[in-house]
């Protein structure tokens, strides 16, 4: 018997779910994919992050390589125009025809453009592919107000995509109201309050009749109502309908209103024709969510496999999003059309929450519910929901904010079969599987089970359920710092800042045990510097210290130093260059440029280090603080002064960036680089806080990372005036110190922060916890008493007795030899060592 | 137990070169001797070898003190082993040790015993 043909026509996130599983059955049968976009599939439901910053190679769900290395034939680009069932075979575009014996249709959807005259205008656009997002930005550039046709799910977060682009954003909407099929009317009337406080304009109950040339503005869209509405580009999201041409002209079944028809087994009217994902009609309905086309693909997966029970059974449509950041809540009969049901609402007008849930005639079962504004019981009650949990006495208890004694249904009350994660359908189950099965952290029931790892809405219950079962097992999840104080750095920074602690001793005493450790020792130092900055040698610091702290400079692999001076945005005088060309020469050290736009000069002895210093503070010359926990450097492309393209002066803005935070001790190293356009030269998004400069101001992106594992930095805000540019770095360089562990650069900060960049918007430029002043006064504290600690130091005999290299004799440490290499120093190495000391005896 | 000759020992600083809860280097005998002041313990001083065997300079006096499960003990500053400042044993690397030396305050002198 020859292999088995299996043909999968389309690569969207069904279609690669589906070749997925059915590798992972390793069924030997000969699979081929055909896809129409130029690339291997990717993740279409965090499409938007792109418009945040986010690198479209990242939504990648495979490369060509993931297929070849599974034996996956796969072509691209060349979609097919025709199935011939007689024949069993289906024919591309490109001529090219591949016989199948069985044949998978995941050919997804398309977005629907409403037949409105006008509406084929090149600056009228659709949102579903990488190409379209493109497009979309490109239309953008030179358009100052973009419309949104639909109010639906795609179209509100269409809306935020222009509005993150930095256009006046409006959404027009043929119904009454937005979200019409999740939400109620009262739901669907508090999101539309939130969303228009955010300055985004909602049109609704308009009927677009046809789009015309503007007169001010590229296009004017007219309304039924003889209103009108002008516009620079419009984007068409209003509703999908399933591709099922192939299927239509194989004369397969298909529904009255679209969709290949498919029965419980997926099956379309031909038994060796399958149909899944946003193509498929099931029961009379299409499913737009990406959860029940996974289900779909798993179920032809199992059947291919020999598994005859697998059938699909309809699927949970219940969602939960946060909409132009706004979070919104959708479960089951949401507008409560369930006979017999009775409602409970809670609305708050003044917070702007607003929350519905839909019981059976006996209150015991959840049908649906409704949320807007505040999602946190969104996860609980969807338990309920799906395990047909029986409700608490008074149901309206789960949504009232009441006075904290709110019935919270637990990771253990969860039945075993309660799915948590329903993009990848795994149950609690599963999960308790994966921990018996030798897992022991979230992070490894995340890649073993796949949970979270979709649209990210379980993640909070996930990490609920794991916690509770590791405790459950004993397993004590310890975040102590080490083994002499049990916290974290982020609560030792909150007992210190509390208790207005200054030493490390008094710390201990108060809240630790022993003598402490080289963990602990410098993370304090830390903090103390971070809330008091006082000179990190003063006594009670001296023994906290890092060796490089404590002698201002780096150790080398031979014991020496480095001494690297701040060169603020990497702007030097002649005169500067020529004092550090003459210090190197003087004492002999070895001199290289930098990967921060300064100078290092290495191969300097501990008690070298006050003399060398001496001259470049003489210079004018401070310390670059290359050895702390601290501001790094700030690079600066050369900008506007002299660069033709520059929009701003980089090179200034860079220098006054470094000169305000200089000095800053942190959690751990902290960089950040100006550019003077869009070019980057500068570098700022592989930065912790890069700026970026716009015609209008600056753009800044926060959390980005070179280094061991690199991440793009996020876009935070766009076109900011110099004030507020500096006042959105002062605060998030302060939340940073006080709330990240310690040795965590700001990308995994950032990567461990719940909530993410949402999140660090509502209290950074929200100020949603009431803290923004404080932070402010705190780095206004730190930029106030700055010091300069190597001119401090050679002040001070007390302090340079530390540099000595013994107490008791002049003589330099012997174990440090140099050979010379390239016409200049470098540490010899041990058998070099060994022949020259021989030989000098 | 033998009598400590008195010509064994060598004066190498005072007290005041000690760098509280810290370490320096002394030159005695022609070695590199790492001498830790922590005053809150009983024996209040400790010296150990100044070269660090793992990361091969001369760098144990510029390492943190401090106590892991009950040891005394320096963290190297290069690649932070932590060595015990009472027997020089390496607590990562077994069978590494660092030279100890016998150490003693007298009044505010610091004496070192010089090897053989
Ligand atoms: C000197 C320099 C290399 C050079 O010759 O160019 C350098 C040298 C060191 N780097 Fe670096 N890094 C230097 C630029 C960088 C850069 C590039 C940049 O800043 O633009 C990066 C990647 C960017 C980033 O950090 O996001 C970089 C990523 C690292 C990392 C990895 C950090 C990470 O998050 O993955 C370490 C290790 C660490 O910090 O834990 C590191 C650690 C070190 C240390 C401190 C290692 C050590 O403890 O001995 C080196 C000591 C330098 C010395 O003795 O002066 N260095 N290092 C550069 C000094 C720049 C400056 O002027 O201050
Ligand atoms: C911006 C956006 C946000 C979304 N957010 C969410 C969300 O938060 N939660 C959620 O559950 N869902 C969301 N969705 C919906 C989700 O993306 C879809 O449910 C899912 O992608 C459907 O997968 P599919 O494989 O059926 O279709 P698709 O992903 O569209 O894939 C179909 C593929 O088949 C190809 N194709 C079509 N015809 C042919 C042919 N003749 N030959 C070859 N190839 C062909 C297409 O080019 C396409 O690549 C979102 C969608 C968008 C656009
Ligand atoms: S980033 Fe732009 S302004 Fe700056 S140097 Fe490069 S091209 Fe010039
Ligand atoms: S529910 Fe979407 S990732 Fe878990």
């Amino acid at each position: 018997m020859s292999t088995r043909k299996i043909l999968v026509v389309g690569n969207g996130m069904v279609g690669h779910h589906f070749v997925e599983s059915l590798v992972g059955l390793k069924t030997a049968d000969d699979i081929t994919v055909i896809g129409e976009e130029p690339r291997p599939a990717y993740d279409r439901v965090h499409l938007s992050e792109v418009f945040s910053g986010r690198e479209p190679s990242d939504l990648a769900l495979a490369t060509r390589e993931t297929y070849e290395n599974w034996g996956v034939t796969a072509h691209f680009g060349d979609p097919v125009v025709r199935i011939e069932r007689a024949r069993r075979e289906v024919v591309t575009k490109g001529g090219r025809r591949f016989s199948y014996d069985k044949l998978v249709l995941a050919t997804g959807s398309f977005p629907f453009v409403p037949p409105v005259k006008g509406a084929d205008n090149k600056r009228c656009l659709v949102y579903r592919t990488i190409d379209d997002l493109g497009q979309i930005k490109a239309t953008a550039k030179d358009s100052t107000r973009g419309v949104v046709v639909g109010g639906g799910l795609l179209g509100l977060e269409c809306g935020n995509a222009l509005r993150n682009l930095g256009l006046e954003t409006h959404v027009v909407e043929f119904a009454p109201g937005l979200m019409g099929v999740q939400l109620d009317e009262g739901g669907s009337n508090m999101l539309r309050r939130k969303i228009e406080a955010l300055g985004v304009r909602v049109h609704t109950s308009k009927n677009t009749q046809q789009i015309v040339e503007g007169e001010s503005s590229a296009l004017s869209m007219e309304f039924s109502d003889d209103t009108a509405l002008d516009t620079d580009m419009i984007v068409f999201s209003a509703g999908i309908r399933p591709r099922d041409q192939l299927a239509r002209e194989s004369e397969l079944a298909v529904g009255e209103r679209g969709g290949i028809v498919i029965d419980y087994k997926c099956k379309t009217s031909d038994s060796d024709i399958f149909a899944i994902g946003e193509c498929a009609l099931f029961g009379g309905r299409i499913y737009g969510l990406v959860a029940p086309g996974y289900r779909m693909a798993e179920v032809v997966a199992n059947q291919l496999a020999g598994e005859q029970e697998a059938s699909f059974q309809g699927a949970d449509m219940s969602t939960k999003l946060k909409l132009l950041g706004v979070d919104v809540g959708s479960i089951g009969d949401a507008h409560g059309r369930t006979e017999g049901s009775i409602s409970y609402v809670f609305s708050d007008e003044r917070a702007e929450v607003y929350k519905r849930i839909v019981t059976s005639g006996d209150g015991k079962l959840l049908l649906g519910a409704v949320l807007v504004g505040d999602c946190e019981d969104y996860d609980t009650l969807l338990q309920y929901f799906l395990n047909e949990i029986e409700l608490p006495a008074e149901p309206e208890s789960l949504i009232v904010p009441a006075a904290g004694d709110k019935p919270l249904l637990g990771a253990a009350a969860l039945p075993m079969t309660a799915t948590v994660c329903s993009c990848h359908n795994v149950t609690k189950g599963c999960i308790i599987e994966a921990l018996d099965s030798g897992c022991c952290s979230l992070g490894e029931v995340k890649s073993e089970t796949k949970a979270s790892t979709g649209c990210g809405g379980c993640a909070a219950m996930l990490k609920n359920v794991v916690e509770d079962e590791l405790s459950a097992r004993g397993v004590v999840v310890d975040k102590s710092i080490c083994e002499h104080f049990p916290y974290t750095r982020q609560e030792l920074f909150h007992l210190a800042k509390v208790g207005e602690v200054k030493t490390f001793q008094d710390m201990i005493d108060g809240h630790g045990k022993g003598r402490g450790c080289d963990i602990c020792k410098p993370a304090i130092a830390s903090i103390m510097a971070s809330l008091w900055n006082d000179h990190v040698l003063e006594l009670p610091h001296v023994g906290l210290q890092d060796t490089n702290d404590t002698f201002l400079a780096n150790m080398q692999k031979d014991g020496t130093y480095s001494i690297v001076p701040r060169i603020a945005g990497g702007e030097i005088t002649p005169e500067k260059l020529i004092v550090l060309g003459e210090v190197a020469k003087e004492y002999g050290l070895y001199t290289k440029i930098t990967g921060g736009q300064r100078i290092d000069l290495f191969g300097a002895r501990q008690n070298q280090l006050p003399e060398i210093w001496r001259k470049l503070v003489d210079a004018g010359f401070e310390t670059g603080h290359a050895y702390g926990k601290a501001l790094r450097t700030v690079k600066s492309c050369v900008g506007s002064t002299w660069c033709r393209y520059g929009v701003q002066d980089s090179v200034g803005m860079a220098i006054f960036i470094e000169n305000r935070y200089k000095g800053l001790r942190s959690p751990h190293k902290l960089k950040s680089a100006v550019s003077g356009c869009t070019r980057e030269c500068a570098e700022a998004q592989s930065k912790d806080f890069g700026v970026i400069a716009t015609e209008n101001g600056w753009n800044l992106y926060l959390c980005g990372n070179g280094g061991m594992k690199p991440r793009h930095a996020d876009l935070f805000a766009t076109d900011l005036d110099d004030e507020t540019l500096i006042k959105y770095i002062d605060r998030f360089l302060m939340f940073y110190v006080r709330t990240a562990d310690r040795l965590q650069r700001t990308s995994v900060w950032m990567d461990n922060l719940e909530g993410g960049l949402d999140y660090l918007r509502e209290v950074i430029i929200e100020d949603s916890l009431g803290i923004c002043a404080e932070l402010e006064a705190q780095m206004a504290a730190v930029v106030g008493t700055y010091q300069c600690e190597w001119t401090t130091t050679i002040n001070d005999p007390e302090k340079l007795k530390r540099f000595r290299q013994f107490v008791n004799s002049d003589e330099e440490d012997s174990g440090v030899v140099f050979v010379q290499e390239r016409g200049q120093i470098r540490p010899a190495q041990p058998e070099e060592k060994i022949r020259l000391v021989a030989s000098s005896k | 137990m033998e009598a400590v000759k008195q010509d064994d020992w060598q004066t190498v600083c005072t007290r005041d070169d000690l760098v509280l809860n810290s370490g320096v280097c002394a030159l005695v005998g022609g070695e590199q001797v790492a001498i830790f002041y922590l005053p809150d313990t009983d024996r209040q001083v400790f010296a150990l070898g100044n070269r660090d065997p793992i990361g091969k300079a001369n760098v144990m006096s510029r390492g943190i003190v401090g106590d892991l499960q009950g040891q005394v003990v320096v963290a190297s500053p290069l690649y932070k082993q932590h060595f015990n400042l009472e027997t020089g044993a390496c607590l990562e690397e077994e069978g590494v040790f660092l030279p100890v030396y016998d150490i003693q305050l007298d009044g505010d002198a610091v004496n070192v015993k010089v090897a053989g």
